[in-house]
């Protein structure tokens, strides 16, 4: 039986991949789960492994070819070994012999929808259309021209977000103006981030953290956690650490809507945001809640050295419960992160500052900084979230609470 | 002694013999029965085949005399009718003989003579030798048609002729009346007229061919007057009498008004065809029939009676030999228990005159009357490197494709070779095409069906060659 090899969800913010190269050839045996094809998408470069053991059937589309998520990238027959590929061909042959007395056509097994025609090609290029999503009304499934500009009607009758018109300037603007097609990345960003302030009811609560006693921690104990795990303590181990613990107390910070559902979700997965030049990744710290601070920092450095190179893996940027965006590292000293979706919250660090404070009755110096939790009001209520951002400034503002688990 | 089948087909024309061959191949064990000595029914003996031999003959014949010498080629060419007629009839003979060699191929049993259903599951064929009991828990009814008559105007197959007179004319009668402007009136008098007659076609409805786009309609009129075809439209033929050796016919307006005659030395009745049902038994075993005598079926050929089928001319529909192949095909299927289908949307229809005239789905005219909205792409055949080579610049081809999906609903054509050229658009139809999938498909250069290309291009304007 063929299995059709798919192109995988690919993340974020990522809808379509180019093909780098085929690392098998038609014809070629293949074990079940060895990779097949490369491709290459904005942030990472993916390999698709088999479906299946056995034969690659047929390619479909070639090296340099561009796909959308869920396109047909080729086929791979099951079990059919190169060695004996007759003998295979014959078995799955025998049935069809003695067809007279068959129940009609009803048992016929499911058949995948033969390749569209000319015009529904053109159509998904120019408009960067999922074939393979349409139900199609032709032979066999196939998707007619029809059934493409139907589905591209209705794509186009979602509302998009409505883009102001551009002033008209009092002068002649094109020469003092650079005109530059957004990138493919850049349009999806627009585009997720749009949408996610369009679904969500966002709002930010804010507080902030007197760093002393973190920083007064990792100073004494950097160099022997260097020395033993073989990475810096920063403070990122810290503060996934003292959200999950927040989490935990607030359940609806780590769930998401899905339907007329709330899916609460009893794992912590915390997306970390890292800035790379082609733009912002958001790889996945799994387990936090099992992971030690020097696991999640170890964890942290190799995903920020492999997002530079654009090494990351796919399924590392799937999933995340929580999300922890730090725009501390570029000098913000305040701000209010917009929701990863469908998650129903996002911490803001932010930049560490000496400021005056009262401790006490007395004004002194300290090290502080703003936290911000943006959160979806529909499933957060603003009790809950300001409870867990006083939870998070508390484990940090006294780092041992987190090994008291208080 | 009854012999025992499991499906008796009656007819052995297109329907009939394509049906047993289906079945056959299916593995069922199946006679086919017909009356007429040689299988292949009117298409094979004294329809579609013979009249086919003969266009073919005098269009090359007239090619001679008009075209050659403009290519260079000279000569006299003179007829032969014996000969002519000589070749038509061992296409006719050696095409009979395959059909029973594809019977023999698929086991099944040919049975000449005259089939008669007796009582559910039985057939009663009375054949030269005595009669034969046959028993089948399905019989088919495909026994096709036969030519309609006009009232008093009997047709002695020598002077007043029907088609199939009109095929063995013994020479060119000079000057021949066409009774019906529709598909076998045009071609036969094309024949005739090719080999020397005058011909006058007199048709009750002011239009020829009849359910043709209209737009077609108009040019091939006026194309077949240009070749020397007279046309007397909105009339009808009250009557005809002898005098002498010359026919004499009185014609009126077909809204009634002052008659006048018109005298010929042969007539052709060319009306159409009727449903052919005598002699089987139908009325003694219930079997339901329509106001014109056609069997009634449901859309899987079944007739109200269990066990008894019905496909091809027999029962509604276009009278056309491939419409009666593929309900065969589908009849068969079904009974074997597989899922039988056909498109009649998909189906062509062809006219073999020069220039000839194929269509297949939707006309303007069906769409306009239906409200749809619809874009037309047109192609004439003057654009085309190919026809102006061959010197057949006649004609165009027009496509009509729903305004909103694209999709393909008709594709009419009048041209050289058009009937060859039908079947791309067929598939289109069937495979729900849109006009963008037939003009983004390669067309081999130079070829005819070029202009099919341009013609879907010009659907959504981009025509590229004209």
């Amino acid at each position: 039986m063929s299995i059709e090899i798919k192109v995988p969800a690919l993340g974020e913010s990522v809808t379509e991949a180019t093909i780098a190269r085929w690392l098998k050839n038609e014809g070629d045996a293949v074990k079940r789960d060895e990779p097949l094809v490369e491709l290459e998408t904005d942030k990472v470069s993916v390999e698709v492994p088999s479906p299946a053991a056995g034969v690659l059937e047929h390619i479909e589309v070639k090296a340099g070819g561009t796909v959308n998520v869920g396109a047909v990238l080729g086929a791979v027959k099951e079990g059919a070994a190169t060695a004996a590929p007759a003998k295979a061909e014959a078995q799955t042959a025998k049935p069809v012999a003695q067809p007279a007395k068959a129940a009609p056509a009803a048992a016929a097994p499911a058949v995948a929808a033969p390749p569209p025609p000319p015009s529904v090609r053109r159509i998904a290029e120019e408009n960067n259309l999922d074939v393979s999503a349409i139900q199609g009304s032709g032979k066999r499934g196939q998707v007619t021209k029809g059934d493409a500009l139907e589905a591209l009607e209705a794509i186009k009758a979602v509302p998009l977000p409505k883009q102001a018109p551009a002033p008209a300037g009092p002068r002649p603007r094109a020469e003092r103006e650079e005109r530059v097609p957004m990138s493919r990345l850049r349009k999806t960003i627009a585009l997720r981030l749009k949408e996610s302030q369009d679904i969500a009811a966002q709002l930010t609560t804010f507080n902030e953290a007197d760093m002393s006693k973190v920083m007064a921690l990792r100073n004494s104990y950097k160099d022997p956690f260097e020395k033993k795990h073989g990475v810096k303590l920063g403070f990122m181990g810290f503060f996934v650490k003292a959200c999950v613990a927040a989490l935990k107390e607030i359940p609806a910070v780590n769930a998401e809507i899905d339907g007329d559902n709330i899916v609460y979700k009893n794992y912590y997965d915390i997306g970390v945001a890292v800035s790379t030049e082609r733009g912002l990744v958001v790889p996945v710290v799994r387990g936090a809640d099992v992971s030690s601070v020097a696991d999640i920092e170890r964890q942290i450095g190799d995903f920020a050295a492999r997002a530079r190179d654009n090494k990351l893996k796919l399924e590392e940027l799937l999933g995340g419960t929580f999300t922890i965006t730090n725009g501390g590292v570029f000098g913000s000293l305040m701000s209010t992160p917009i929701l990863n979706m469908p998650q129903t919250g996002i911490l803001g660090m932010h930049k560490i500052q000496n400021r005056p404070v009262a401790i006490g009755d007395k004004i002194e110096i300290r090290p502080m900084m703003y936290l911000a939790l943006s959160y979806d009001h529909r499933l957060v209520d603003g009790r809950d979230a300001v409870t867990f951002l006083v939870r998070v400034k508390d484990h940090i503002e006294d780092p041992q609470r987190l090994l008291l688990d208080l | 002694m009854s012999e025992s089948f499991e499906v008796v087909v009656i007819g052995g024309g297109p329907g009939g013999y394509n049906c047993a061959i289906r079945l056959g191949q299916l593995g069922l064990k199946v006679a086919c029965v017909d009356k007429r000595g040689s299988f292949g029914g009117t298409c094979l003996n004294v329809g579609c085949i013979p009249s086919k031999a003969l266009l073919h003959a005098s269009e090359l014949y007239e090619e001679a005399r008009h075209t050659f010498p403009k290519m260079g080629i000279n000569g006299t060419p003179t007829v032969d009718l014996k000969v002519m007629m000589a070749h038509k009839e061992k296409a006719v003979s050696e095409l009979t003989k395959g059909v029973e060699f594809l019977f023999r191929k698929n086991k099944v049993v040919g049975i000449v003579g005259e089939g008669k259903i007796t009582a559910p599951g039985k057939v009663s064929v009375k054949t030269k030798d005595g009669v034969r009991e046959l028993e089948a828990k399905n019989i088919v009814i495909a026994t096709g048609s036969d030519v309609a008559t006009l009232p008093g105007i009997g047709i002695d197959e020598e002077q007043i002729v029907s088609s199939t007179g009109a095929l063995s004319f013994p020479a060119a009668p000079k000057r021949l009346l066409v009774i019906g402007a529709g598909v076998i009136g045009l071609e036969l008098g094309s024949v005739w007229r090719r080999l020397g007659s005058d011909v006058l076609v007199v048709e009750f409805l002011d239009r020829i061919v009849p359910g043709v786009d209209s737009e077609v309609a108009k040019q091939f009129q006026r194309l077949l007057e240009r070749q020397g075809m007279k046309f007397k439209l909105a009339s009808k033929v009250v009557g005809v009498e002898k005098k002498g050796a010359t026919l004499v016919a009185s014609v009126e307006p077909a809204a009634g008004g002052a008659r006048e005659t018109v005298e010929a030395d042969a007539i052709l009745v060319a009306i159409g065809r009727k449903a052919y049902t005598d002699g089987l038994g139908l009325d003694e075993m219930g079997v339901k029939r329509d106001s014109r005598g056609r069997v009634t079926t449901d859309e899987h050929f079944r007739t109200n009676v269990a066990g008894i089928w019905a496909i091809g001319d027999v029962r509604e529909g276009a009278m056309l030999a491939h419409k009666a192949e593929d309900e065969a095909v589908a009849c068969a299927e079904t009974i074997a228990g597989r899922a039988g289908h056909v498109n009649y949307n998909a189906i062509p229809s062809v006219i073999y005159t020069y220039p000839e005239v194929a269509v297949v789905g939707k006309t303007e005219d069906e769409l306009k009357a239906a409200g749809v909205a619809y874009k037309v792409g047109k192609f004439p055949f003057t654009a085309n490197a190919r026809a102006k080579s061959n010197l057949t610049t006649e004609g165009f081809v027009k496509i009509i494709a729903d305004a909103k999906t694209d999709r393909v609903l008709g594709v009419h054509m009048i041209g050289p070779d058009v009937g060859n050229m039908i079947g791309e658009a067929s598939l289109a139809i069937e495979f729900s095409a849109s006009s963008e999938d037939i003009a983004r498909t390669s067309h081999a250069h130079p070829t005819l069906t070029e202009a099919v290309r341009q013609a879907a291009m010009g659907v959504e304007g981009w025509t590229m060659q004209m």
